[in-house]
This record gives structure tokens, sequence and C-alpha cells, in this order.
């Protein structure tokens, strides 16, 4: 009998720390991933990395820029048009919409966020490259901000139903219309929860290489404008990564950390206004 | 009395009054049709895509048929082209991700959800939930020079020691491999697995576990005979969508997988995943049916998404509305 | 809070502004005046191709000629479409692909250059001499160790370990691929009636690397490995690369005078297109995986301004660039294609 229960509490004390290791080496990895990064990555990050062009192939020097401006450009297209379909979508599913009109555009949302990184690329190359007759920073912002949709319209969608009803129906009360009682009253209740899913999703299309292949195709200069081919920090750091040099490796180090910081940078904080937000709320 | 200017002029201001007030309730109707039309065009743009895939795979289906899903040569010269080594190694490298990544990635979640104190839950499911953002690129080139080379050199070599005698385990390690694709996998769909699995386990219902506690269980018995069957579908459904992001990997896949389009029962040999290789032939196939074929592959790959997040949402939906309910 | 967005928004617009300004920073002309050429394809020539941009750029700051190393198959395609200006190929098209592209496309040579046999052995510091046999068993999945006996034969002062050899070729469309395959259809019937010559082959064995970079790249993180990449990769990455028997039967290392002879016998039979391979050519010191690599310039450019550009530096590049090739470990254009070639810039409208 004692036997047994001691049995059971060594069993509960075994599972205890085997799950415990499960997540060390759950959480261990980002720790790796990021001091890998620095370690490696640390000493290439000079002031030529972020202001010097790249050198031809095999020589050394030369840096991102042209990659981390076009990164730049590309994701505030991205956000040009992924953030009104995006926002306005969710309004229209948490405050207006109907039944059917509804579930088609939810249903769709939901098959747009399950498509493959690489297919999205294939359909803006599609849609944009091959009607234009060339790459472009215009195809590949595009691209990026298709992606970008589904996340912001649930966000969107999921905060704005958050709000408790007495602040709709107390605007309403007051007179307002049902526009302005949004515009006014709900939207502003929802927006940190908003703009951190528009964070999030910017931070995640940031990182994406696959759709920028055939559509953003890279650029060994300066790109001025939207309508010339561009270089991006995942593409150059894919193209780095894979090649024989050991400078370019060091600089693919390089250009990760900076990637990786920027991401990472952006959830932490896009997560810290959700929890002040709630908060606050709550007091 | 009035002059008639401010007789006129009140007039006008009521008309007026009337007319902005006509005004703000087709401002209803007008943001209701702003926000249906921008609703309506992810409707359209994912129309499109459909139709644009189904269009331009066209060319294959013809030539191919429901062939194209059993053939196993890759042929651009011959320009006989057939998906079965893609999806074979789309298939496995997920399975073999799941197989890593799930025991690792529930077990996490039930030492977050049940077995930590709250504050470490929090914050470690905080610092797991960022390993969700780091980007694929990053994945694989983390992969090529650190787990590569970490399998070529201790890994497949024990392994082969010990179960050499299943096929699984058999053959050359160059490193770059079905292995390596899924272990790599594995830990991208880890942060998933944990967030979705740790949410649904807190929604069990605190009654569930304080009856089991009460009945002299130990925090573990309870954890993994009342709780986790409880919200098993939701665990399962946290599964199926780390599944469905395995499934549509691009970059750290290709990084590490060696891209060679042929069926090995090895896990050690290398292969190739349907994502893996529209990236790295997309832009060069010149003859219209090859390019015709890897757009097929995007419609396989696709459609296989679609079903397994069908499947994802349902489950994970089914929990939520338990615990609700119960 | 609710200023982060348009704080963010603001912050990547004033970044892509920089953008503009660094583009007329460099020369007195107007931003307008800029010339942004796109070409793409070949990974072969691309050390070459990048100084040439590069010196080019330097020559005349608003001129950008942005080339992307993508290999030849993705050169053809996109020039064929018309989604870049020009491309590049080391594997001429085929009549079916010059049929089946929007407008014309002219070949212009640039450079002689030569595809190597690679290798990485752990121990092995010593040259290994390839047969034409070795090279086709190898690919074929034929031969499988180092220490094949035919190996051995050809190499017998050097210690080559009992290791199976990791094949490593292209998994993008290639040209290097097809001077390697186009060279082993010559010296092997097998290979020519079970694979064949094209940019992108069904392999017997191996694995894939994108460009010549990511077959140098495996090659240099992968044991007992053996690939092929244009000579200048092997260089700059102080890999060890092997002799091959020519059809004459001496062992041949490539290099500036080996692929030079190898191009030597071709100049006279040149045809007026320049579509033409020197593989496994005659001559005691040629070297047998010789190829020219083709600029593919479309015979009509409407872009008056890009046509002059392109024009230009053809030109230039036939004359003053040619003098820069060496550096890389390219062969220089012979005299009489050089001749043939500046005549055929006329045909360019």
């Amino acid at each position: 009998m004692i036997a047994h229960r001691t049995r059971r509490k060594v069993t509960n004390f075994v599972m205890f720390t085997l799950t415990g290791v499960c997540t060390f080496v759950a959480v261990a990895v980002l720790f790796f991933i990021l001091g890998y990064l620095l370690w490696q990555g640390g000493h290439a990050l000079n002031w030529n990395f972020f202001t010097k062009l790249p050198v031809p192939v095999g020589e050394t020097g030369g840096g991102f820029a042209n990659a981390i401006i076009g990164s730049a450009k590309l994701l505030l297209l991205a956000a040009v048009i992924g953030i009104p379909i995006g926002f306005l979508g969710g309004v229209y599913l948490a405050e207006f919409g109907g039944t059917t009109t509804s579930f088609l555009v939810r249903y769709t949302t939901d098959l747009l966020n399950g498509v493959p990184s690489i297919v999205i690329g294939i359909f803006a190359y599609a849609v944009v490259v091959v009607p234009m007759g060339h790459y472009s920073t215009f195809a590949g912002g595009i691209a990026l901000g298709v992606m970008m949709i589904p996340v912001t319209v649930r966000s969107t969608e999921e905060f704005l139903r958050a709000v408790p009803n007495t602040l709709r129906e107390g605007a309403l009360a007051l007179g307002a219309t049902k526009w302005k009682s949004v515009a006014t009253v709900v939207v502003p209740a929802a927006l940190p929860g908003i703009t951190t899913g528009i964070l999030l999703a910017l931070a995640r299309v940031a990182g994406e290489t696959a759709p920028l292949i055939f559509t953003a195709f890279g650029n060994a200069f300066w790109s001025p404008g939207w309508n010339q081919p561009t270089e991006s920090l995942p593409y150059m750091i894919w193209k780095y990564a894979t090649g024989p040099y050991e400078d370019w490796h060091q600089q693919a180090w390089a250009a990760g950390l900076v990637l990786l910081s920027l991401v990472l940078a952006t959830n932490i904080a896009a997560r810290f206004i959700l929890r002040r937000q709630v908060g606050t709320s709550r007091g | 009395m009035d002059s008639p200017s401010t007789v006129a002029g009140r007039m006008g201001a009521r008309s007026r009054a009337r007319a902005f007030r006509q005004r703000l309730q087709h401002g209803d109707q007008i943001a209701h049709l702003i926000t249906l039309i921008f609703a309506a065009t992810i409707i359209v743009i994912t129309a499109l895509l459909f139709y644009e895939l189904y269009t331009s795979a066209a060319p294959t289906r013809e030539k191919f048929g429901w062939r194209f899903l059993t053939g196993t040569t890759w042929d651009p010269v011959a320009l006989d082209f057939g998906a079965l080594p893609f999806i074979y190694g789309t298939l496995v490298t997920s399975a073999l991700a799941l197989i890593i990544g799930v025991p690792l990635g529930v077990g996490a979640a039930i030492f977050l959800a049940e077995l930590a104190p709250l504050r470490l839950s929090a914050g470690l499911a905080f610092i797991i939930e960022l390993l969700a953002a780091v980007p694929s690129v990053i994945y694989g080139l983390l992969a090529i020079f650190t787990l590569v080379p970490f399998l070529r050199e201790y890994v497949t070599p024990l392994l082969g020691e010990i179960v050499g005698f299943i096929p699984l385990f058999q053959g050359v390690s160059y490193g770059v491999s079905l292995l390596a694709g899924g272990s790599i996998l594995a830990i991208m769909i880890l942060p998933f697995i944990i967030s979705i699995s740790r949410e649904v386990l807190l929604a069990v219902p605190r009654e569930q576990r304080e009856a089991s506690l009460a009945l002299g269980a130990t925090r573990w018995e309870t954890a993994w005979n009342v709780v986790v069957p409880y919200a098993k579908a939701g665990i399962i459904g946290s599964i199926f969508l780390a599944l469905a992001r395995a499934l549509g990997e691009t970059m750290a896949v290709t990084m590490v997988i060696g891209n060679d389009p042929r069926i090995n029962l090895s896990l050690f040999a290398p292969g190739y995943s349907i994502a893996a290789v529209i990236a790295n032939e997309f832009s060069e196939a010149t003859s219209g049916i090859h390019i015709s074929a890897l757009i097929e592959l995007g419609f396989v790959l696709f459609c296989i998404t679609i079903v397994v997040n069908a499947a994802a949402r349902l489950l994970i939906l089914t929990t939520r509305r338990k615990a609700s309910g119960a | 809070m609710k200023r982060i967005i348009p704080i963010v928004v603001l912050t990547l617009l004033c970044i892509s502004c920089a953008d503009n300004e660094r583009t007329s920073a460099a020369a007195p002309p107007a931003p307008a005046d800029q010339v942004l050429v796109t070409g793409a394809g070949a990974s072969f020539p691309y050390p070459i191709y990048s100084k040439w941009f590069d010196q080019y750029h330097r020559m005349f700051p608003q001129i950008n000629i942005n080339y992307q190393s993508i290999g030849s198959g993705g050169g053809i395609r996109q020039v064929m479409e018309g989604t870049v200006d020009f491309g590049a190929s080391d594997g001429p098209m085929t009549d079916d692909q010059l049929k089946q592209a929007k407008i014309k496309i002219l070949h212009f040579p640039t450079v002689l250059g030569a595809v190597v046999p690679v290798y990485n052995i752990p121990g092995v510091t010593q040259e290994i001499n390839f047969t034409p046999e070795v090279l086709a068993g190898i690919f074929l999945g034929k031969i499988t160790k180092w220490s094949d006996p035919e190996l051995k034969k050809a190499n017998p002062a050097v210690n080559l370990p009992d290791k199976n050899i990791v094949v490593i070729h292209r998994s993008d469309g290639s040209g290097t691929t097809y001077v390697w395959v186009d060279y082993l259809s010559k010296i092997s019937p097998e290979w020519k009636s079970k694979v064949g010559v094209n940019t992108s082959v069904n392999w017997p064995v191996g694995l894939g690397g994108k460009n010549n970079e990511g077959v140098a790249g495996l090659v240099k993180q992968t044991p007992n490995s053996l690939g092929y990449v244009e000579l200048i990769y092997a260089i700059q990455n102080k890999m060890s690369y092997g002799k091959v028997r020519n059809s004459e039967g001496t062992f041949v290392k490539a290099d500036l005078a080996s692929v030079t002879a190898a191009a030597a016998a071709t100049v006279k039979t040149m045809p007026a297109d320049f579509r033409v391979s020197i593989t496994n050519s005659p001559g005691k010191d040629a070297y047998p995986i010789s190829s020219f690599t083709w600029l593919l310039i479309p015979s009509k450019i409407q872009d008056q301004t890009k046509k002059k550009v392109i024009k230009d530096f053809l030109q230039w590049m036939l004359t003053d660039g040619q003098n820069m090739v060496e550096a890389l470990s390219y062969a220089k254009l012979p005299k009489e294609v050089v001749a043939m070639e500046q005549k055929a810039l006329a045909s360019i409208e």
C-alpha cells in the first residue's frame, strides 16, 4: 500500500521532471538561436554592413544596405495593402456582417491563411509580374500584403468582439449612429489588440522569403521607386547562407541577427501593448 | 415677431439639419458598404488564387491526369513529371516533425498548464511563443551550420549502429537528408503545439481538476488521466495545425533536405518536398509543361493544407465548446 | 500606443525615401537619368559579370545593370518571357526554345570558362586524375566508392579512402550542368541515352545544390563529396579540383591555356548565331570540359535608353572588358570571335 503510494509519488516527480525538460528544450532553442546568431554575426555588424552595397562575387567588404531598405519598402507596401483590407474586413465581420456573407468571408480568410507562402509567390507572379512584364517591389509588396490579411482580419474581429456590448449600447443611447459608435467608441477600445495583431502580422511577413523569390527578385544596387526589382533581407540571407564564400556566411549571420532582432522586438512590443491594456481595463 | 430673414434662416437651418441627419443615417449604410467591399476583396483574392492555380495547372492535368500523383519520375528533359517523390518527401518530413515534436510539445504544454507555478508558466509561454516568430530562413541558416553537421557526425552514425537493421536508418549519411528536414520542422512547429495545447488545457474547467485531486490523485495523475483526455480534441487540433504549418514550410526545408527527387526509404537519404522544388525550379522552368507541373504541385499542396486546417479548426472548436458547455 | 502605427509607417516611409536620394547622390545627372537594366541567368560567369557591372557602374554611375545569378535555366526562361532585359546562359538555347520565345533572341559569347570536378576528401590533398569513364560511372551511380579500381588505376600514387562518393549536382536549371552533361553525353553513350543533355536533367544519383555557389557550398561542407563547378568558384574557395583526360589521352588541368586551346579549333567553324559546343574538343592541351558562355539579348529592344546601354556595354565588354577576365581565371574570347560579334551588334534593333 505504502509502496504503491510511493510509486505514484515517484511517477509524479519523474513526469514533472520529464515535462520540465521538454519545456526547457523548447525555451533553450530560442536562446540557442539568439546566442548563436550573436556569436557568429555580432562582429560582422559594422558600419559597412548597414551602409554599403554588396560587392562583386568573391570580394570582401560590402554590406546589406540595399537589402535593409528593400525590406522596409516591401513592408510599407504590404502594410498599405494588408492593413486596410484586414482591418475593415474585420470590422465588417464584427459589426456589420450578415450571416451568409460573414460565413463566406470567414471561410475564405481561413483558406487564405492556410495557403503556403510559396503558393502566394506563384499567385503574385501570375497576377502581377507577368502582366507588368517585369519583377518589381510592387509585386513583392502585394504578395506580402496578401499574406498579412488573414491574421489582421482575425485579430481585428476578435478584439472588436471582445469589447463589451455595454460600450456599444452606451454610445447608441447617446444618439450616435452605428458607424459613429463603431468608429469613435468600439474601435478605440479594441485598438491595442488590433495594433498587436497588425504588428505581429508585419513581423511575420518581414521574415518571409518564399513569396519574394519570383516577385521582388533581388537587386545588386539601390532600387528607386516601386517599379524595379529589389533586394530584401531574407532573400539575401538565403543567397549568402547557401553560397560557399566565408565572407558571405559572415554577412548572412549578421543579417540574420538584424532580422531576428527586429522581428523579436516587434513581437515583444506588441505583446506588451496587449498586456498593459488588459491590465488597465480590469482596473 | 421674427423678421422674415430669421424665419427663413431658421427654416434653412432646420432643412440643413434634416439633410445632415439624413446623411448620418446614410453614413451607416456607407460604412456598411465600405467594410463590405473590403471584406469582399478577400473573397475575390482567394477566388482569384484558386482560379489562377487551377487554370495554370490545366496542361499538366490534361497530359497526366491522376497519374501525376503516382508518377515517380521528375524529368525536365523528357518532360515526364510525377508528383510522388515530392508528396513522399513532404509527408515524411512532416510525419517526422510530428513524431519528434508532439511528445516534446505536449509534454511541455502539460508542464506549463498543470505542473508549473503560474507566473513561471506565463513567462515561459511568452518566450516559447516568440519562437513562432523566428523567420524560416533563419531556422534554415542555423540548420545548415549546426543541425546538419551535428546529424552527420554524431546522430546518424549512432542511429545507424543501434537501429541500423531497420531500412529507415540505413545508408550513407550526408547530413542533408529527410532526417534533417524533419528535425528542423519539429523545432519549428514546437511553439504552435505548445501554445495551443497549453491554452486548451487551461480551458478545462477547474472542477475537473479539483475533483480529481480531491479523490487523492497526484498532480501528474490528474493531468494525464483527467485534464488531457478532456482536452484531447483540442490537443489533436493543435497537432493538425502544426502539421499544416509543417507541410507548407519552404525555406528551412529546402536548405537542408538535399534536393533529390527520388523516393528513398532511408531517412538518411536526401529527399525533396513540394514547397522546396517549387522554390528551386519555378523561376527557370522553360517548358510550359514544366511550369504547369510545378503549379499543379502547388495546387496539390494547397489542397492538402486545406483539409488538414479544416480538421484542425473543427477539433479545436469541439474542445472549446465542450469546456464552456460543461 | 495609438501613435505606434503612424510612427512605424512614417519610419518606413523615411527609410524608403532614402533609397531615392542615394541613387541621385552619386552623379550629376538628375534621378530621372538613372537607368536600371535587369538581367538574370548563369552562375557560371557570375563572378566576372558582377565585376564587369560593378566596374561599368563606377565608370557611368547612372547606369545600374542588375544581374541576378539564378541559373542558366532561369536566364533563358526570363528572357523568353520578357521579364528581364537580357539573359545569360552557358547552355545555348535549343531551337525549340528559340521558337517559343516572344521575340528573336541573339547569343553573344562573353568569356570562355571551364567546369571542373571539385572534391572534398579528408586527408587527400593531391590532385586526382579523372578519366571520362570514371566521371560517367560516378554520375550514373555505377562507381560508388573512392577506392574503386578505375579510380585507383588512374591515380596510383593517391591514397583514396574506401568511402562512398557523395555526388553533388545542381538542383536548378543550369548551364554549368549543360556543359557537364554535354561532355558526359559525348564520352558515354549510356549517359546520352539514359539521361541526356539539358539544363535540368533527371540525375541518377546525388544531392542538389542551388547554383554554382550552392554546389560549392555543399561540397565544402560534405566529406567525401564530388561536384562540378565553374573554375573560378573552385579557385576562390580554395577547393581541390582534378585533372580530366582529354580526347587525345592527356590528363589536363583547367586553366587559361587549356581552355583557350579548347576553343582554338572551333574558331574557324563558328556559326553565325554563335551557338557551339566545345566540350571534348581536339587538341593536345585542350581541357575537355570547357565552354563559351553567352549573353542572351533580344533582337528588338523597345526602350531606346536601355538599348543604347546594352549595346554600349557589349562593345565595352568585347574590348576593355576582356582585359579583366583573366584575373578571374576566365579565358578571353578569340580575336576572330570578337570581330564577328562586333559585326553582329548591329543586328540589335
